[in-house]
């Protein structure tokens, strides 16, 4: 008898322990989520500022074809490329990363491009849109170190003791993070 | 003897040297510290002179005062390896310029040495001062003023349109909320008792009279206790937001993050 006692002492502290652990990581889930919106708003933006951006090249006689068109391609197929904050998976944010990332370098060109021509530089609404965009690209870095810093946080507390007894359980699995951009290492060779 | 000395003592300077290199390698960071005491202006590569100083920090404290809005100017020496925009913003972030709730910071920064300048939002202004703006009071104000050296006037003129397009924005808490003076509590629960003593001489008959009127009392000492206490956690709550640091100059940063916005160039 005194056993059982025991034995359903340990049961509900066993509960209670996950209880606890479930609030914390559920809310640790919820920081993530929320960062991964940030991060994907702010490339939402940029995308939104492109097509003021090719309107404006666009208008200058001559401008050069082939790196606008690639602005062009890169920016509709990282449109497509959205990912759900539930089905966030090193795979897929790769993925992510990558689109958006040939999206930069195409924006990269177009600007090295662009100061070669001084009517360009001369046009108020292009160098509007070009404090635009830059503002825009801080954004994006911001919010993926913030992502980062809560995704390193939240994978520490599923796999530590007693929440990793808990976290498979009730689905918490570890969330991807974004890496350096190939050749961030590097000083960035644009300055817009 | 006299040999030996001066050996001893080059070791010992070399010793010293390679400490204090050390020292600053690890304790700089690349950013310098939160201004002790507390100062909106912190010219750090020495582009104004005292007078030009305090004048733009009296001008930015007041705008503190009555909007809580917090406009740091920071120059430095040299950025090293960072971009303009990373440090500027990195630095924001880390002192928390603006307060906490409402983010409504901002930072006009320079670096002297690579003539690069920037001006970085909080989150919470950048609606009513877009990135656009920043690039516009960059090109228009700064660095006209900065090409020919004026750069006290490029400061207040950059400061001047940061606050003609963040007013009525934010607007300060009002100072943590007064409790009634303390003779004023006396005074009220004085007028309580007494009410309560004539009612209780009235209502009550005989023998019962004492007793409800210490019930009625017991109820008043408990309320007092109670108000005494709130009055003892708002004060404490106010403190810690409100202004305390240089004796009626700014009270320091209030801990406000930048998401990346503002704009900037070089001169």
């Amino acid at each position: 008898m005194k056993g059982l006692y025991v034995v359903l002492g340990i049961l509900l502290l066993l509960v209670l322990m996950g209880g606890c652990s479930y609030n914390g990581m559920n809310k640790m889930r919820g920081d993530v989520d929320e960062k991964w919106a940030n991060v994907q708003s702010s490339y939402q933006r940029r995308s939104d500022l492109i097509p003021n951006l090719v309107a404006t090249v666009k208008g200058v006689a001559d401008f050069e074809k082939t790196t606008l068109t690639q602005v062009i391609e890169a920016r509709a197929s990282a449109t497509k490329m959205t990912v759900n904050a539930n089905d966030l998976t090193a795979e897929k944010l790769q993925q992510f990363q990558q689109s958006q990332g040939q999206l930069s370098q195409a924006l990269g060109r177009l600007m090295v491009v662009a100061e070669q021509y001084p009517q360009l530089k001369a046009n108020q609404n292009f160098t509007q849109l070009q404090d635009q965009l830059e503002g825009t690209e801080n954004r994006i870095k911001v919010a993926r170190d913030e992502y980062n810093a809560v995704v390193k946080t939240y994978n520490v507390k599923i796999t530590s003791f007693p929440q990793v007894m808990y976290a498979g359980m009730f689905g918490f699995t570890k969330k991807p993070w974004f890496e350096a951009d190939k050749g961030a290492e590097k000083a960035p060779a644009v300055q817009f | 003897m006299n040999v030996l000395h001066k050996i001893s003592l080059r070791v010992l300077g070399l010793l010293f040297l390679l400490l204090a290199a050390t020292m600053v390698k690890a304790g700089d960071d690349d950013f310098p510290p939160r201004p002790s005491p507390p100062r909106l202006v912190n010219d750090l590569a020495g582009m104004m002179n005292p007078r030009e100083q305090s004048e733009l920090e009296d001008k930015l404290v007041e705008f503190d005062r009555t909007t809580s809005t917090q406009i740091a100017v920071v120059t430095i020496k040299s950025l090293g390896s960072y971009d303009a925009s990373d440090y500027a913003i990195k630095l924001f972030n880390k002192w928390g310029i603006g307060q906490a709730g409402k983010n409504n910071g901002v930072l006009i920064f320079a670096s002297l040495g690579d003539h690069k300048m920037w001006i970085t939002t909080g989150r919470g202004v950048e609606g009513a001062l877009t990135d656009l703006q920043c690039g516009e009071i960059v090109r228009n104000e700064m660095r006209p003023a900065f090409k020919e050296g004026n750069y006290y006037q490029g400061f207040s003129r950059a400061a001047d349109a940061v606050i003609a397009a963040t007013k009525g924005e934010y607007t300060a808490d009002k100072k943590e909320h007064k409790g009634m003076p303390i003779w004023g509590t006396i005074l009220l629960i004085a007028i309580i008792y007494f009410i309560l003593w004539l009612l209780s001489k009235r209502g009550g008959g005989g023998g019962g009279n004492y007793m409800s009127g210490r019930g009625w009392g017991g109820f008043g000492a408990g309320w007092m206790i109670g108000s005494m206490m709130n009055r003892g956690s708002g004060g404490w709550g106010g403190g810690s937001s409100g202004g305390w640091g240089g004796g009626g100059g700014f009270g320091g940063f209030g801990g406000g993050s930048s998401g990346g916005g503002g704009a900037g160039g070089s001169w």
